[in-house]
């Protein structure tokens, strides 16, 4: 009989979830808050714009939080509303997917500080009626998972089965588990790292710098005016270039010219690797904020997670009772597989249950958003292995 | 479930229930699932393929991919019940390094290897005058992933040296167990149980 009453408890979710306008597909929300950011600025009230699949169980058990990278947002499997594009993670997320609505309650939030309805610096400060823009208080990664767990209490959710994320997502999957371990049954990071490195930082000045330099930036008061386009165009395109690899670019462009059959001896796009880096840098500003950029960004810069452990990464996790399991990809040179194991060896030292594997990819650090059948394949096994305990 | 390895399944045997287990040069986990299975450890592995490592993942396994001669030093003293190194040890670079941590992170250790020395291994160095190639160790010279070839005697010298007390020694000749006696000679595989003074 035990079966049909769980039977009766699921159907019964089932119905409450399809009526409970706090789940679904591009839902809005906005709490009171505060959240207590690490600036000491305490903020609210903060939106929140997510989306969920699937259905919560009855033991609210089966929830798995999916972080966006610097630039993703929550559409992680159903259409971009401004590119109209599929989902940025659909190879990892959906129907048969190792994270999958039919077992899943998944849930994907826009990051504080980000553009897609979350609050950021585009958003309306109550207390002035316009734009926050260089306004709105420098965030860090731990700030982004703070205004994450408020969102779950909102949503009814205690504990998540795993929180998952690549690259920034993994940043704060790892935040996750170290500012939250009682809530965090498993953490899968992906090519991803415990601290900004000074280039990586570097690099990111460059793109700050370019969109500064863009007189349209207007020290950030450019709402209602017209954006610096050509600015965080070119932050983008230096950043695509650490997002491939070398032998990535030469396979699909080498030196080859674009539509022309010789060198125009010129400053047009000649190659072919031109014209797509410009294409890169032109689609991007089309969805996204210049000063989201600044300030993701910069909490990307912040981020070193043994720091308030006196700089010992083993002291994050001391005790923790969270799964993890790390992938990195053998040709990705913006957070290096070194990284990866420095967060393993950290774990081995904390005594925590750790997987980890370096996977080989032509494709540089955007080998986790691509096709990927072996990190499927362990992100599955794990998922499951965690389920079934 | 497939059966295992006659060296590991003395280990499987004579592991503790419940017990944390740390297990070096894992491969895709086999041993890793039987204890977890039949003897509800707590288990860890490490492994240098990483097929190997997605294969022991997907089964549900903590594995890290890792080399023995490199990643051991991370693990704090005595974090384990058992740290394990079946039929690894020839292929380090540093035997005697890996010993010393294996012990040092284990309470106990558990360590396998093929015996050199064994009687086939002598005739056909000594007749055939070619490093042997048997079924036991199936490499060419040039292609052996086992580096550091030992024997029975061998590693009970470097033991004593160490100060590393023996706590169980099982030897195979085949599948077949065999007793102490001459087993420098005979035995084909030895397993020890090892703990550090």
């Amino acid at each position: 009989m035990r079966v049909s009453v769980v039977s009766h408890e699921t159907a019964d979710m089932a119905f409450l979830m399809q009526n409970d306008t706090r789940f679904g597909l591009d839902k809005k929300t906005q709490l009171l808050g505060p959240v207590q950011l690490d600036s000491g600025v305490e903020f609210a009230p903060v939106d929140f714009a997510y989306e969920t699949y699937g259905t919560l169980n009855a033991d609210k058990s089966n929830a798995i939080l999916i972080c966006h990278a610097l630039t993703g947002d929550q559409y992680v499997a159903s259409n971009h509303p401004v590119t109209g594009k599929a989902g940025w993670w659909t190879r990892m997320v959906g129907p048969g997917k190792p994270i999958d609505p039919a077992r899943h309650c998944i849930i994907s939030i826009n990051v504080l500080g980000s553009c897609m309805g979350s609050s950021g610096p585009a958003s309306i400060d109550p207390a002035t009626g316009a734009p926050y823009a260089m306004g709105f208080p420098v965030i860090t990664i731990a700030d982004m998972v703070r205004a994450q767990a408020s969102l779950l209490d909102h949503l009814g959710i205690e504990t998540l089965e795993a929180v998952v994320g690549g690259s920034m997502g993994g940043m704060q999957a790892l935040s996750w588990a170290a500012l939250y371990p009682e809530r965090v049954r498993s953490a899968v990071i992906i090519a991803s790292t415990a601290r900004h490195s000074a280039q990586n930082i570097a690099f990111h000045e460059v793109g700050r710098q370019a969109i500064m330099a863009d007189p349209r930036w207007n020290n950030g008061a450019y709402y209602g005016h017209e954006a610096p386009a050509a600015g965080l165009a070119v932050a983008r395109m230096a950043a695509h270039i650490t997002y491939l690899s070398e032998a990535g670019l030469t396979e699909k462009f080498g030196r080859r010219l674009q539509n022309r059959d010789a060198k125009s001896f010129g400053f047009d796009a000649d190659f072919q690797v031109e014209s797509y880096l410009r294409y890169q840098g032109l689609s991007f500003v089309d969805r996204f904020d210049a000063n989201s950029y600044l300030y993701i960004t910069r909490a990307m810069d912040y981020f070193d997670l043994a720091e308030p452990h006196d700089g010992v990464l083993a002291k994050a996790f001391a005790g923790t009772k969270t799964r993890f399991c790390l992938i990195s990809f053998d040709s990705d040179w913006l957070y290096p597989t070194a990284e990866s194991r420095r967060i393993v060896h950290a774990l081995n030292a904390a005594g925590a249950a750790a997987s980890f594997v370096e996977l080989s990819s032509p494709f540089g650090h955007d080998a986790f958003l691509l096709d990927a059948p072996e990190m499927n394949r362990i992100v599955d096994g794990f998922l499951r292995a965690g389920e079934s305990r | 479930m497939t059966a295992l390895r006659s060296d590991l399944a003395i280990i499987a045997r004579e592991v503790r229930a419940h017990a944390r287990i740390l297990d070096v040069g894992c491969g895709d986990g086999l041993l890793m699932a039987a204890l977890r299975d039949t003897k509800n450890v707590d288990a860890r592995g490490m492994e240098l393929n990483a097929r190997d490592v997605a294969t022991a993942v997907a089964r549900g396994l903590s594995v890290v991919q890792g080399d023995a001669d490199t990643d051991l030093a991370d693990y704090p003293d005595g974090s384990f019940d058992y740290a394990i190194l079946s039929q690894t040890l020839q292929t380090t670079k540093r035997p005697d390094l890996v010993l010393d941590h294996l012990v040092r992170i284990g309470r106990q250790a558990f360590v396998s290897f093929p015996n050199f020395a064994q009687w086939r291994m002598r005739l056909a160095h000594m007749f055939g005058g070619r490093m042997p190639v048997t079924e036991q160790l199936p490499h060419t010279w040039y292609d052996t992933p086992n580096i550091h070839h030992v024997t029975i005697d061998d590693f009970r010298s470097f033991l004593d040296e160490r100060h590393i007390k023996i706590e169980g020694q099982w030897f195979l000749s085949g599948d077949k167990p065999r007793n102490e006696r001459l087993a420098n000679l005979l035995a084909e595989h030895a397993v020890f149980l090892l703990r550090r003074d």
